[in-house]
């Protein structure tokens, strides 16, 4: 099996969250895009690992594919309370009006 | 073209297509449900690449845990459903520089790992993933779990409704936001700036005292 397609589908889904980020304006879809990106970077560890590194003693790649996966859940949890947190307070999860801290 | 390689090309043609509708879809529950079999087909690419364990925790983790808390995330905020609530004015920038990274990293990778192939996929067992965790991976397991103790606690500070005065807060307070939200200290500013007017004819009798 070759590599490069793996490698092409991580980079084509990194790609589709970037837009994701930039374009969407609700705060929960821009988190949705987030976990794309994350989920990209995955994918392109764990086919480092299985395709061209499978006898490494101490398993890195898919290792950090698992601990990504947990510090994602922990960013979602987090990324949702301060949504509903700013929901509370400003009654919109538009990311644009929160410029407070703009320059 | 193995085949292998052709049940890869299904699987990442509808993680691939299922990856662009969550961020074109117009319908915020849409784009969540495109999340899902998303990450659902991501769970099929590592069964492809032989790494089940880390499939099935996909499965468990995303599928089961992350998909339905986007869900209700969508649902408590209540965020209006519509084209042009959802995509900002900058969508072509993003489709822009998207586009470029895309054009960038593809022909860079397609540079250097072109000719890559491996003979066959040797995915580690579970049992050798569970011997490294517990072997080589201690400290970071281990602070993986302060990470994920200290995220609960956040979470549950950062959404919780204050009890207390300040649990209901008024109706005119909720809605208006802007530029510079109402707060006590800008309230208090007009009488302080009123007073220092005055203030500093008087201030160099007592200043000259002391």
């Amino acid at each position: 099996m070759s590599l490069i397609g793996p490698l092409l589908l991580a980079t084509f889904l990194f790609c589709v969250g970037v837009y994701g980020v930039i374009a969407r304006r609700n705060a929960v879809l821009v988190l949705i895009s987030v976990e794309l990106m994350l989920n990209a970077v995955n994918i392109n560890l764990v086919a480092f690992q299985n395709l061209l590194f499978p006898a490494e003693a101490a398993i890195s790649g898919q290792l950090f594919a698992l601990f990504i996966i947990a510090v994602a859940a922990a960013e979602v949890g987090v990324g949702l309370a301060i949504v509903f947190n700013m929901f509370r307070n400003r009654a919109s999860v538009n990311v644009d009006d929160v410029d407070l801290m703009r320059w | 073209m193995t085949g292998h390689d052709a049940v890869f090309l299904l699987v990442a043609l509808l993680t691939g297509g299922a990856a662009l509708l969550t961020v074109t879809s117009k319908n915020l529950f849409h784009a969540a449900l495109f999340l899902a079999i998303t990450l659902a087909g991501i769970a099929g690419v590592f069964l492809v690449l032989l790494a089940d364990f880390l499939a099935l925790v996909q499965l468990v983790v995303y599928v089961g845990a992350v998909a339905v808390l986007f869900l209700f995330g969508l649902m408590l905020t209540r965020a209006p459903i519509g084209r042009e609530a959802l995509d900002g004015q900058n969508r072509g920038l993003a489709l822009a520089v998207s586009g470029a990274l895309f054009v960038v990293l593809s022909g860079l990778i397609i540079q250097s790992f072109g000719g890559v192939r491996a003979a066959e996929i040797t995915g580690p067992g579970i049992r050798e993933i569970g011997i490294a965790i517990f072997a080589n991976w201690v400290l970071p397991f281990e602070l993986l779990s302060m990470l994920l103790l200290a995220a609960l606690i956040g979470a549950i500070l950062l959404a919780r409704r204050e009890s207390g005065d300040s649990g209901e807060e008024s109706a005119e307070r909720r809605i208006d936001f802007g530029d510079e939200p109402p707060t006590e200290a800008g309230a208090q500013a007009l009488p302080d700036a009123d007073t220092a007017g005055e203030l500093p004819a008087g201030e160099p009798v007592g200043g000259g005292e002391r």
